[in-house]
């Protein structure tokens, strides 16, 4: 069998596996979409405050804060799941939540990976509206929190790019979670491929340890999940961004 | 004319910068007072002042009698409205734009139906409330803005240079505007211009600054007849160098 021919029959039966709704694909594709979406809602729900924070709000240490949040921007997400896994195992200082190897702590995870990213694109938002329309707001009469929604409302479209791409960097994320979920499927099979069930196996784990194992049929029918995710993201952002 | 505002040796200034000095002045409820001057003296800072925009850095700004306006801002700032050079614009719809003062008062939304259509009839932009405010050309964004400063009936209304960069058409329909509001809203008006003429056009008293000096305030009349200060009628006939 030529390489052609391999990959065109990994890609047939990739399209066979999804459009079957294959059940060990589709509880994969569940614990992604629920692992990085919860850690994108919970980092969105710290990030756009923290963003207005800095934004609006004088308090020592801020300048500090900034170069953290700048810092997080480019953190290495295995030194994230380290450091994650450091803090949860039994002997770590919070052993005691016992949530090593578990949705939870790769939703943790995820959350310090996004969090300073959302709140640095969503800092670039609000820094981008300009002056005059917060002073615009005080001189029609408006207090400091009509300012500040005012403030939200310009920036809108900028900080829901930042909140799609902290999903988009979660969805497409491997090393951290892989160390602090450890790509864990029920045992058994499922749909005749791979394992039982996902527990903690997301798309971008399931395709490293599926292609290890020679599955390139599943891991194909996965990538193309996962890229499709990913892309529908993006277009997204890129249709915000333009109408900003 | 009841007093509006009682200025007392207010300054500012900017870290080293004095930019105001000195500055004593009344402004009576009604009447259109303009600042005029060269660029750079500052007439834009003295409206930011009166606006409460910012703070005096020494004196007193007594506003409608209440000496402790400076610490009730908020509320007094509510009794205002201010138009800058260039209007910023929410990049939201027309009707949006000119109903955000009466929303963030909580009017009720038939109110603000109607008072946004009246302020639009004023401003000659009746028609345009869907359209995107930033589609606007200059000179109806300009106007625009208008709607949205005298939408919820402001004590006092202070434009900034509010026809600098818009073409003659434009500038004569603001400046009747301007006389619109003044006898339909009896609203006090301040403005700082550096246009000569057009002060000559809609001004009652004038005040001119140099180097943050109010160096001669004056009826209209008197000022462009016959000045006190040599400087003013300097500046008035173009002799000034600056």
């Amino acid at each position: 069998m030529s390489t052609a021919d391999f990959l065109v029959q990994g890609i047939i039966k990739a399209f066979e596996l999804i459009f079957s709704l294959n059940p060990y694909i589709m509880s994969i594709t569940g614990v992604s979409i629920r692992v990085s979406g919860t850690a994108t809602l919970l980092a969105t729900l710290t990030a756009i405050p923290l963003a207005f924070a800095i934004s609006f709000v004088h308090f020592r240490g801020k300048q500090a804060l900034i170069t953290l949040v700048n810092t997080g921007m480019g953190l290495p997400p295995v030194f994230v799941g380290l450091f994650v896994f450091l803090m949860i195992v039994p002997v770590g200082p919070f052993g005691f939540l016992n949530i090593v190897y578990t949705k939870e702590a790769m939703i943790l995870a995820q959350y310090i990976l996004i969090t300073p990213i959302i709140t640095g694109i969503s800092l670039a938002a609000i820094k981008a509206v300009p002056k005059l329309i917060i002073e615009t707001v005080y001189t029609l009469g408006g207090t400091e929190k009509d300012a500040a929604f005012a403030t939200l409302r310009e920036a809108r479209f900028g900080i829901i790019t930042a909140v799609l791409a902290g999903l988009g960097r979660a969805l497409a994320e491997v090393g951290a979670i892989l160390i602090v979920g450890g790509n864990i499927a029920r045992t058994g099979s499922v749909g005749g491929i791979g394992e039982g069930l996902s527990e903690t196996r997301t798309l971008t784990t399931a395709i490293t340890s599926e292609t290890s194992k020679g599955d390139i049929s599943t891991s194909i029918a996965l990538g193309i999940i996962l890229i499709s995710l990913v892309l529908s993201v993006n277009i997204l952002a890129n249709y915000f961004q333009r109408r900003d | 004319m009841e007093e509006l505002y009682r200025i007392e040796d207010l300054s500012k200034s900017f870290g080293n910068k004095k930019v105001l000095q000195n500055i004593n002045l009344k402004i009576f409820t009604g009447e259109i007072f303009a600042f005029m001057g060269p660029s750079g003296v500052g007439k834009t800072t003295m409206l930011r002042l009166l606006n409460l925009l910012e703070m005096p850095t020494t004196g007193k700004l007594i506003f409608n009698g209440n000496d402790n306006a400076i610490l009730q801002k908020n509320n007094v700032m509510r009794r205002m409205s201010m138009l800058f050079q260039r209007p910023a614009i929410f990049n939201t719809s027309v009707f949006n734009n000119v109903a955000y003062g009466l929303v963030i008062r909580r009017v009720d939304k038939k109110t603000i139906e109607k008072k946004v259509i009246d302020a639009l009839a004023i401003v000659g932009l009746a028609g345009c409330e869907n359209q995107k405010a930033l589609t606007l050309s200059g000179g109806e964004a300009q106007r625009m803005a208008f709607a949205r400063a005298i939408v919820f009936k402001p004590d006092v209304l202070l434009l900034d240079e509010p026809t600098a960069n818009l073409d003659p058409a434009n500038v004569a329909k603001i400046e009747e505007i301007i006389r619109k509001i003044r006898s339909e809203l009896s609203t006090t008006i301040i403005m700082a211009s550096h246009n000569i003429y057009q002060v000559r056009r809609l001004a009652d008293r004038v005040g001119i600054l140099l180097n943050g000096e109010l160096i001669e305030v004056n009826t209209k009349e008197q000022m462009f007849t016959n000045p006190n200060d040599a400087r003013s009628y300097a500046f008035i006939n173009g002799e000034f160098i600056y």
